[in-house]
């Protein structure tokens, strides 16, 4: 069995505290708590990152999701109040349902993570974000040390020597026009009394 | 690092996705729905960076794959929102049950 270290200790805790977060996020009925479940959710996938040694990816989820989504997504909450204490109460029906279909997919992933063995790994470290942002300008060599399974081990595989540039700029283009999109639907429009 | 294995970060992920999917099923507030859908891509990128780490051909690509997740899904958020606002201001209400303008 593993011994426990400090990195299994952190995980531990790290995992219980996020698992709760999202149970907590799942059973709660006001909106706001919800975000703030969800906040310590997000922060605890965070912490996971960096126990995993992705620092980069790490304070990204902690900027982007953390920082920006959430806020506003708690803008969201706020714009569409709905009265002091009126909530939309689900049926009792439905969280059985719900709740069977979540445990049944669960019981199936469990099943099938477990069957993973973990593969060798070596104890190097992930790339850091050095070698990140060079791959995501094309620079930087990205063959695997590895043949990857599924590819014949003769067969070279074929990169190509842009590696990653062109889906950044994909990415940063549709960020641009969705966040375009956003503003021009979101605008100030006299409501319509139904 | 390498006493935890990559098995329990495959069950926290796990179940957060079955959290997530929960969440979008049990709710009525548009709002709490998109919750659950950024649940659901917070487990898928869990996901990612454990093979990312415990995998060596796998190295570049997981953190690659999970930068794009997130830029993708905070425009997601972004757009999601512009449109429970737009529906808020015709409907004066974000239950999902309500909207059905578009049913047959």
């Amino acid at each position: 069995m593993t011994s426990l270290t400090l990195p299994v200790v952190l995980f531990v805790i790290i995992a219980t505290a996020t698992a709760v977060s999202a149970v907590a996020l799942v059973v709660e009925r006001n909106v706001v708590r919800m975000a703030i479940w969800l906040l310590f959710t997000l922060i605890g996938v965070a912490l996971l990152y960096f126990l995993l040694g992705a620092e980069f990816i790490g304070a990204a989820q902690m900027i982007v999701y953390v920082g920006g989504t959430l806020v506003l997504v708690v803008f969201g909450v706020m714009l569409t109040a709905q009265g002091p204490m009126r909530e939309l109460r689900t049926r009792r029906i439905e969280w059985i349902v719900a709740g069977a279909l979540g445990g049944a997919l669960f019981v199936l992933l469990a099943v099938n993570a477990w069957q993973f063995s973990t593969p060798t790994s070596p104890d190097d470290v992930l790339p850091g974000v050095g070698p990140l942002g060079l791959s995501f300008l094309g620079v930087s060599e990205t063959t695997p040390p590895e043949n990857l399974a599924g590819v014949p081990a003769d067969a070279p595989m074929r990169r190509s020597p842009v590696a990653y540039l062109l889906p950044f700029e994909i990415v940063s283009v549709h960020l641009l026009v969705v966040l375009i999109g956003a503003a021009y639907l979101a605008r100030a429009k006299r409501r319509v009394k139904p | 690092m390498n006493d935890i294995g990559l098995t329990p970060f495959l069950m926290l992920s796990g179940f957060l996705f079955a959290c997530g999917v929960t969440c979008v099923a049990v709710k009525r507030n548009a709002v709490a729905v998109l919750m659950g859908v950024e649940l659901i891509l917070n487990s898928a990128n869990l996901n990612l960076v454990a093979f990312a780490r415990f995998t060596p051909a796998f190295r570049l690509e997981g953190q690659v794959f999970t930068l794009m997740v997130i830029v993708l899904a905070a425009a997601e958020a972004a757009i999601a929102l512009a449109i429970i606002l737009n529906f808020y201001n015709n409907h004066a209400t974000v239950d999902v049950d309500e909207a059905t303008d578009l049913k047959g």
